[in-house]
């Protein structure tokens, strides 16, 4: 191991034993790790594991036993899965940006991180394609500069332009912006090459460290039953 | 001296424009049928209102908030659906209006009279209209937000359970004030129509929210100033006349 003293360096969010109960279901049980600034926790698990639940818990939407530790007054940034009401509301790209109540420039520098051009920001909501509304999305919780980025489980596959991934924008946006980025994620052919941690989750921690030591066959077959395999060679 | 008509005139404007405008928040919440069982939960007031002589808005405005501390009550002590709830409170609600009611009266109720408004209830109709013009102006970003995804509005501080109470609450005064030019069968009519013409026409939020009021306002003001011509209640004159904006405005739907 490197350095101890590399540990200590900005603890950003601290989850020790942490409980959460939805109308008498456990959906999350006895649960901890933490997040040290700069690093990629990505959270694997199949639907219903409690993966989406963990996230409104930590932004504080729902009631939980245990403790979750922010670092004090740092901003997060919520890049949500799907908005499903949104396309019912008459709102341009610029007025869904400024609902956060930011300065016109703010708004530009984030659609600039996420490669699109001012104009888009006349353009309606509903009328975007699934890609440049995934960069919307991202581009919203960027605007207020966030230190931490919650990231939803981003469409796997979708084609946001110009041959990019949405991975190889976080990957860009991590860099440029310091970023600290807890990802919600499907694709495991991906965890690879971005996390620096990783967190299966289904109802409590089945396994929890480092992608080479945490990614073995077994502990996959555990997490998703025993169909999925997956070949740590395959890059693509 | 102000004319009974120009009083009429007035109070329609500004109850019009703002029932337009928190029209716009409940169109986008898909809500906008609600404010009928709502308006049913104002008879019992009116109706005591007109029984003994004071401001129907005042009646109804404290029989709304009975009825929804009943429904909220009951809520807790049986668990039946919140709907189900509206359904028995507020028919329960038009019933003890009709049996309280002189037959003369009745029409009044229901489809309303704001030709009968006086100086003092027209100068409470516009002062409520301005301060809660102020106020959704105020918070209507962060109700759009949180209509848009509470997680969102979660980070950036803003709470979904503070902008619902502030929304409820002028809902329950829009319609209670609206009940006043269109009576309880119609106050829907008054959110839910202007409201629903603006989306049609419009493409983005600012336009929206205006033209909600600009529909609201018109509607009311040609209304009330056919009303002086032709032998109809105000209120039905306002429905339709929001109606026939409504079918113009799909031949320029984006």
């Amino acid at each position: 191991m490197i350095a101890d003293n590399l540990k200590e360096k900005a603890k950003i969010l601290e989850v020790k034993n942490l409980n959460v109960e939805l109308e008498g279901n456990k959906i999350i049980e006895d649960l901890s790790f933490e997040v040290e600034k700069g690093e990629v926790l990505t959270i694997l698990g199949p639907n219903g594991a409690g993966k989406t639940t963990l996230f409104r818990a930590l932004i504080g939407l729902l009631p939980f036993k245990g403790k979750i530790g922010w670092q004090k007054g740092i901003k997060i940034g919520f890049v949500p899965q799907r908005l499903p009401f949104i396309k019912n509301i008459p709102l341009s790209v610029k007025e869904f940006l400024e609902l956060k109540n930011v300065s016109r420039q703010e708004t530009e520098a984030a659609l600039d991180s996420v490669g699109m051009q001012k104009e888009i920001l006349d353009n309606n909501i509903g009328g975007l394609s699934s890609g440049q509304f995934q960069r919307i999305l991202v581009a919203f919780a960027l605007v207020s500069n966030p230190e931490v980025l919650l990231f939803d489980e981003p469409t796997i596959g979708i084609d946001i332009g110009g041959e990019e991934t949405i991975y190889n924008l976080l990957g860009k946006l991590k860099k440029e912006r310091n970023l600290t980025v807890l990802l919600i994620t499907h694709d495991l052919s991906i965890v690879y090459k971005i996390s620096t941690n990783i967190l299966c989750l289904n109802k409590k921690a089945l396994c929890y460290g480092l992608p080479k030591e945490v990614l073995t066959a077994e502990n996959l077959a555990r997490l998703y039953g025993e169909k999925i395999k997956f070949y740590s060679h395959v890059h693509d | 001296m102000i004319s009974q008509f120009e009083l009429s005139l007035i109070a329609g404007i500004f109850i019009g424009g703002i029932a337009g405008y928190i029209g716009t928040l409940m169109v986008v919440r898909r809500m906008s049928v609600a404010a009928d069982p709502l308006s049913h939960l104002v008879l019992p007031g009116v109706a005591l209102g007109l029984l003994f002589n004071f401001d129907i808005s005042i009646g109804a405005i404290l029989s709304i908030t009975f009825g929804m501390i009943l429904i909220w009550l009951l809520e807790i002590k049986t668990k039946l659906s919140t709907e189900t709830l509206i359904a028995v409170i507020f028919t329960l609600g038009a019933a003890f209006a009709l049996l309280i009611l002189p037959g003369a009266d009745i029409e009044e109720v229901f489809v309303g009279d704001i030709s009968k408004i006086n100086f003092s209830s027209a100068v409470i109709s516009v002062v409520l209209a301005v301060i809660l013009f102020f106020v959704i102006r105020k918070f209507y970003s962060k109700m759009i937000l949180t209509e848009i995804s509470e997680e969102l509005a979660k980070v950036e501080g803003v709470s979904s359970k503070k902008m619902l109470f502030i929304y409820l609450i002028a809902v329950a005064i829009v319609v209670a004030l609206g009940v006043k030019i269109v009576g309880g069968l119609l106050t829907a009519s008054l959110v839910a129509i202007p409201a629903a013409t603006a989306k049609n026409l419009s493409k983005n939020l600012f336009q929206y929210s205006i033209l909600g009021i600009i529909l609201g306002v018109l509607s009311s003001f040609l209304g009330i100033f056919l009303f002086k011509f032709l032998p109809l209640p105000a209120g039905i004159l306002i429905t339709l006349t929001g109606g026939l904006f409504f079918f113009v405005s799909l031949i320029f739907k984006r």
